[in-house]
Formats: structure tokens, sequence, C-alpha cells
């Protein structure tokens, strides 16, 4: 595969041509936001947090879906793309009902950790307070609704990862949920193998490990690289 | 050079806040060197003042009551900041939301989940109106500062403090600063 030389941020940097530009500049030190974006499963484009401006475009680009170019010369953090990406955030905790100080995943929350980096100290959107359910028909996990920012890493990894499909996406619009099996109590989803993976995926508290109280939900995500790589690095046992 | 004129205003939260406040020790003797305390729960003063510098104020705008006040507050006060998630976010107050009406408040808390002798409260001039919703601070009236946070850590609320009483505003930024929750 050819290299592309390109810039990012004025940096001067080479990429394989078959990386994208979120891929590009991570392994160049440039960090850009990313929400539905997990490493190992298919790529989305959905959360538009990592919208770039490329030279030569108007439109904005997601960097996790658009692959480097020859010459290309990409901006990550102009004024313009900084103001959509803090206005994405906040329809985000606008949308759902995010209470984040009496969440499982207070403190290891990867949308909390957004809103710092965008600098949110309130949100300037009417709240919705939309009337979601709470499912821990399941023996071991649970998925509470009112955290779900439908990035469908959950139905990712399952389909991908775990080979089971247990969660799908119904509904449209502000109705959008995830749904186990045939829209069925994730107890009584047959497909659910129980591997947990899932819960390791979720960027919120919205799936969780059954028991965990305030604050006390850690998402391994290590589970999901280790599977992922295993085969490239030839490692069959976690560390 | 006269000295700041405070106040901390307690609408609808759990004093958590105020509690957080408390927790700042012995530095609340340096700062009753440098501040007026004019209004708080944690004096004895009936009426909002008519000029307070800095206005801490927690909770959300849950009642007629808290509708009135933050009103009177922002009216009387040049630099008024929303004091934790309450106030800046609606947080656990709000979660009535849901519900949607003060109606449908009232009857699931004191009908439906009644054990019981089943009513709803209901004494003029004593228990304020529930608002239909719960409403952040900064719907109801403008705000100079959200300090979020359930609660604000004592060493986010002196930094605050801090800045003011240097005659400047504080700008928050990051984990330690502006993490909800």
């Amino acid at each position: 595969m050819a290299v592309k030389t390109l810039k990012i941020d004025d940096q001067l940097i080479s990429a394989r041509g078959d990386e994208t530009i979120l891929e590009a500049a991570a392994a160049s030190g440039i960090h850009i936001p990313t929400l539905c974006n997990l490493q190992g499963v298919s790529l989305w484009g959905a959360c538009r947090l990592c919208l770039v401006e490329v030279s030569g475009s108007s439109k904005l680009s997601a960097a996790c879906v658009t692959p480097v170019a020859e010459g290309m010369v990409v901006q990550t953090q102009t004024k313009r793309l900084k103001h959509y990406r803090r206005m994405i955030v906040e329809l985000l905790f606008a949308e759902g009902n995010h209470i984040c100080s009496v969440c499982v995943s207070n403190h290891h929350c990867e949308l909390q950790d957004l809103a710092i980096e965008m600098g949110i100290d309130h949100v300037r959107f009417t709240y919705q307070f939309p009337d979601r359910s709470v499912d821990i028909s399941h023996l071991q996990f649970g998925v509470d609704h009112n955290r779900c920012v439908l990035c469908t890493r959950c139905i990712r990894v399952c389909d991908e990862i775990e080979g089971a499909h247990t969660w799908d996406m119904a509904g449209r619009g502000r109705n959008s949920r995830v749904i186990t099996d045939l829209n069925q109590p994730w107890g009584e989803a047959e497909s659910c193998t129980a591997c947990g993976k899932c819960v390791n995926a979720c960027p919120t508290g919205a799936i969780f490990r059954r028991g965990s109280t305030v604050a006390e939900m850690e998402h391994d995500r290590s589970q999901l690289e280790f599977i992922s790589t295993a085969r490239t690095r030839r490692e069959w046992v976690q560390k | 050079m006269a000295k700041l004129k405070l106040a901390t205003v307690w609408l609808g939260g759990c004093s958590g806040c105020h509690m957080s406040f408390l927790d700042l020790d012995e530095w609340l003797f340096e700062l009753t060197h440098q501040v007026d305390l004019v209004y708080s729960p944690f004096m004895d003063a009936k009426q909002y003042p008519q000029e307070v510098d800095v206005a801490l104020v927690e909770g959300a705008i849950a009642n007629t009551d808290h509708w009135e006040m933050i009103h009177q507050v922002r009216d009387c006060t040049q630099y008024l900041i929303a004091f934790g998630d309450c106030a800046v976010t609606g947080n656990v107050t709000a979660l009535r939301n849901i519900l949607g009406t003060a109606e449908g408040v009232l009857e699931r808390s004191y009908i439906d989940l009644a054990d019981l002798v089943p009513q709803i409260p209901a004494e003029e001039a004593i228990v304020p109106p529930l608002l239909d919703w719960v409403k952040p601070v900064h719907t109801v009236v403008p705000v100079d500062l959200f300090l979020p946070g359930c609660p604000p850590s004592p060493s986010r609320i002196k930094f605050v403090l801090e800045v003011l009483l240097q005659g400047k505003k504080p700008r928050l930024e990051g984990r330690e600063l502006i993490k909800f929750g």
C-alpha cells in the first residue's frame, strides 16, 4: 500500500494509503474526539464528533470514515468544529436523561469526559426528559435506556466479535432505542451468551453489571482489545 | 475597600452543596475576614438584601416559592452563580419531569405509592405549589457563572471564591472544575 503524505493541523505526516484521517492523526499524536468509534469493530460514523475540515471541500468530514489522500490538508481544531462538537455533546445530554450524580458510570463515562473536553459547564438546549425504560430481566446485566446515546457499539461488538447479534436498533428519530432479540426483555433473549462484551463496549452507564451502584461501573475495554487483536498478535490468553 | 457582600441561597436541592461549602473548614474563618455574609441558610436573615455582590444559588427551580425567590435574587445580585448540578442541569430534582405535570408527580407520590392514607397535601400558603417542570436556574434568569458538581467539591468552591475576591471573573475548565456529578 502506497504511502500518502498529508497535513493535519499544519503538521506534515505520512500515512498508509488504507488509513483513515482518524488513524493517521492518532499515529501522530493528534487527538480528535470520538464517541461511536470503537477499536476492533466496524466503523459507523454516526456521532459526528470527529468531524474535521478538509481543504477544498465545503462539507465537514467524519475523520473515522474518511480515508487519507495524497496532499490532503486537514484541520481538526477550528472554531467552527469546536462549536459543533460542543453542540453535539450538549444535544446528547438534552436528549436523554443523563444524571451523572446517580449514574453507575459516574467518573468512568465517555459522555462525561467529552463534556469536560468540550468545556461544557451547562447545557444551552431544553432537556427533553423522555420517558424511557430500564430492563433488568437479565441475570447478570441491565440496560437503562435513559443513559443510552445510540452509538451502536453494543450492537457491533455483539454481532461482529461475539457473533450472537442479540442487540439491534428499533424505532426512528427520537424513538430510536437498542433492543435485544425480537424486542424481548433481555433476560428472555435466547441468543445472548452473557459474554459481557456489550457491557464493556458501552461508553456510558446504559449497559451495566447488575449490583453496581453509583460510580462503581468501570468498562473493561481491554477485553475487547484482546479479542480483536489476539490473532494478529498471536496472544491466546489475556494477561 | 468595602467587603464583598456574599449570599447563599437554597432552592430545590438537597443542601449537599451547602454542606460542601461548610467542608471548607478553617478556610471559612479566612473567608469571614474578606466577605460579609448577608443572606444564607446558615444565618438568621429573613429578607434577601437589596444589594448583594455575589450569590451562590443551590438547587433547581421546582415550586412557586423558588420562582419568586430566584427573580428577587437576580434583581438584587451583581454576580449570580448556579451552584451545583441541580442549579446547573436540574439533576435529581428534575428527575420528576419525566412524569410530565405537577399533578402527575403528586399523584404518583401521595396516591399511587401511599401505604395508609392516600391524599395530596394542600395547605394553602404553607406548602408552595409545584411547577409542572423543574427548571435549571439559567432557563429562568440569566446566570453569570456555572459551578457544576454534585456537590461541587470544597476546592472547586474555594477556587471560584478566591478568584472573585481578587476582583476577577473565574473561568472554569477541566475535570477538576467542571465535571458533572
